[in-house]
């Protein structure tokens, strides 16, 4: 079953384009990783799936609900099946981290304090945070404040998950650790998961399917073996760093 | 166009062009500005329904019992001031029995207001606009939205109950320690009598004197917050843009209150 579905999405900030004709399905349950180039759009892509921003043409259909044109208020009903971890934490600085990852259940719950302080044990727990909940968002490092991000995100059990960049700025064994907790959550909850990264060792670990945005447009997409082997220099390129002769514009080679 | 050709010449005329362009920009960008403001004070009052009494506590605790001690330091020595300046010009002439009615009215009329307002502009004003600021600039904003939770409604609102309600009782305060300063000039300064001074203000203020300036300090409150919370939403990335954003907060907030004064002095004193 189709959860998320673009159709011939347009997008413009102030009368520059940033992509065209963007179409893109995802399945409930699976996890897409949106690849490209920094710059391409992909986490507008994002930003256009939770509404965050509307399009400048198309459509953008979630469970069934064509939700380009609604107003916040429609959009928040939305939201409420849907978490976001943001690509710098965007953790809330002037709460503890118990807070932060309580703050949607006080919002849209009915848990009374017990309950959620529980809820708030066990997702801190799932990401390995446990007894952490006093602690400010100051005192957290890039991979503890992702991993505060990721159990805010799920506290509320969303259907739909959304990470842009969640393993931007982190080394290689806090990465492999957030890989890991995006594939657990999914196994857990169930949820769909969109991912937006230019790690590709990220996007081969965490996905089920791979979009490729290039210059606007998705190039290609494609289980993660589907996409190893593709004859798309362009995406070749991007998965293994080095161009082959004569394969890829000047002006790609300087978004790469 | 023809006559600025004659006059100035073809540069000239260049000249006058863009000097009539910027002038226009400029125009049309105070206008957005306003309209902007407008629009956020109605949605805030759309979202009154879903405040959140609790927060809208907290922030009247940082917004107006913590700005008290400031507001009576400044207010203070603006009676004492007056009182200084009044006294001898009124002994002058023989009306010393004036001085304490003139400090009264003047302190309840515009002083303790106005620069109540000022004061918590420079303070209130400041702080909303840097903390909504620095958490927009953070996606602390955007982070609110995606959890289904207005900004407006979660921000803003709490903000302008606490200014338009805790400026006036901050005034309330001014006032008192406004008159207090001006009769510790007038009995240890300018040789006034403790009871001359006191009845003056029995003769000559009026209870509207005190509302009159309780119903602006709202109206300045309102400012402040709403002005404060539009300056912070709009925050341009980066941390020069939340300093800029609250220098011009501040700025703006003060303007406001200087040209709603004037308007509501007319209104409210005719």
């Amino acid at each position: 079953m189709i959860q998320i579905q673009l159709k011939h999405v347009d997008m413009s900030f102030h009368g520059r384009p940033v992509f065209q004709d963007i179409n893109l399905e995802i399945a409930k349950g699976e996890v897409m990783v949106i690849i490209g180039p920094s710059g391409s759009g992909k986490s507008t892509i994002l930003r256009l799936i939770i509404g965050l921003l509307k399009p400048t043409a198309g459509e953008i259909w979630i469970n069934g609900e064509e939700i380009s044109g609604y107003n916040e208020e429609r959009m928040n009903v939305i939201r409420r099946h849907m978490g976001m971890v943001f690509q710098y934490s965007a953790l809330f600085d002037s709460m503890s981290v118990g807070e932060n990852v309580a703050f949607g259940l006080r919002q849209h719950t009915k848990h009374t304090e017990e309950e959620i302080a529980s809820i708030v044990r066990r997702k801190l727990r799932m990401v390995g945070l446990t007894g952490q909940e006093n602690a400010m968002p100051n005192e957290l490092s890039g991979g503890q404040k992702k991993r505060v991000s990721l159990a805010r995100a799920i506290a509320v059990n969303p259907t739909i998950v959304l990470y842009d960049e969640p393993t931007a700025g982190l080394d290689p064994i806090m990465s492999n650790t957030i890989d890991r907790l995006i594939t657990s959550t999914r196994r857990r909850l169930g949820n769909t998961g969109v991912v937006v990264t230019h790690h590709m060792a990220s996007a081969f670990e965490i996905a089920d399917r791979i979009a490729m945005l290039y210059e606007g447009r998705i190039i290609e997409t494609g289980t993660v073996q589907e996409i190893r082997n593709s004859t798309n220099p362009i995406v070749q390129q991007f998965i293994y760093g080095r161009k082959k002769s004569g394969t890829m514009t000047e002006r790609g080679l300087d978004q790469l | 166009m023809k006559l600025c050709y004659v006059v100035y010449g073809q540069g000239g005329s260049d000249l006058l062009v863009a000097l009539l362009e910027s002038f226009g920009r400029r125009a049309l960008q105070l206008f957005e500005t306003a309209g902007q403001i407008v629009i956020l004070f109605v949605q805030t009052l759309q979202q009154m329904r879903h405040l959140n009494i609790r927060h809208a506590i907290v922030q009247m605790s940082h917004l107006g019992v913590d700005s008290l001690p400031i507001v009576l330091l400044t207010v203070l020595f603006t009676g004492m001031v007056l009182t200084v300046q009044t006294a001898h010009e009124f002994i002058k002439y023989g009306a010393q029995s004036s001085v304490g009615g003139v400090v009264a009215i003047a302190m309840g009329r515009e002083l303790s207001p106005v620069l109540s307002g000022v004061v918590v502009a420079g303070r209130v004003g400041a702080a909303i606009t840097a903390e909504i600021g620095s958490m927009k600039v953070t996606e602390q904003i955007d982070a609110l939205r995606v959890m289904a939770t207005d900004p407006v409604a979660y921000l803003v609102a709490p903000r302008l109950v606490a200014c338009v309600f805790m400026v006036p009782v901050l005034v309330v305060f001014a006032d008192a320690i406004g008159v207090v300063g001006g009769y510790l000039v007038a009995t240890l300064y300018a040789g006034i009598g403790s009871f001359t001074y006191i009845n003056s203000i029995k003769v000559f203020a009026v209870v509207n004197d005190i509302t009159g300036g309780l119903v602006k300090s709202m109206f300045f409150g309102g400012i402040i917050a709403i002005v404060g919370c539009y300056k912070g939403l709009t925050t341009a990335s980066g941390a020069a843009g939340v300093g800029r954003a609250t220098t011009e907060s501040v700025v703006l907030s003060i303007i406001l209150i200087f040209i709603s004064n004037y308007f509501l002095s007319l209104v409210l004193y005719r």
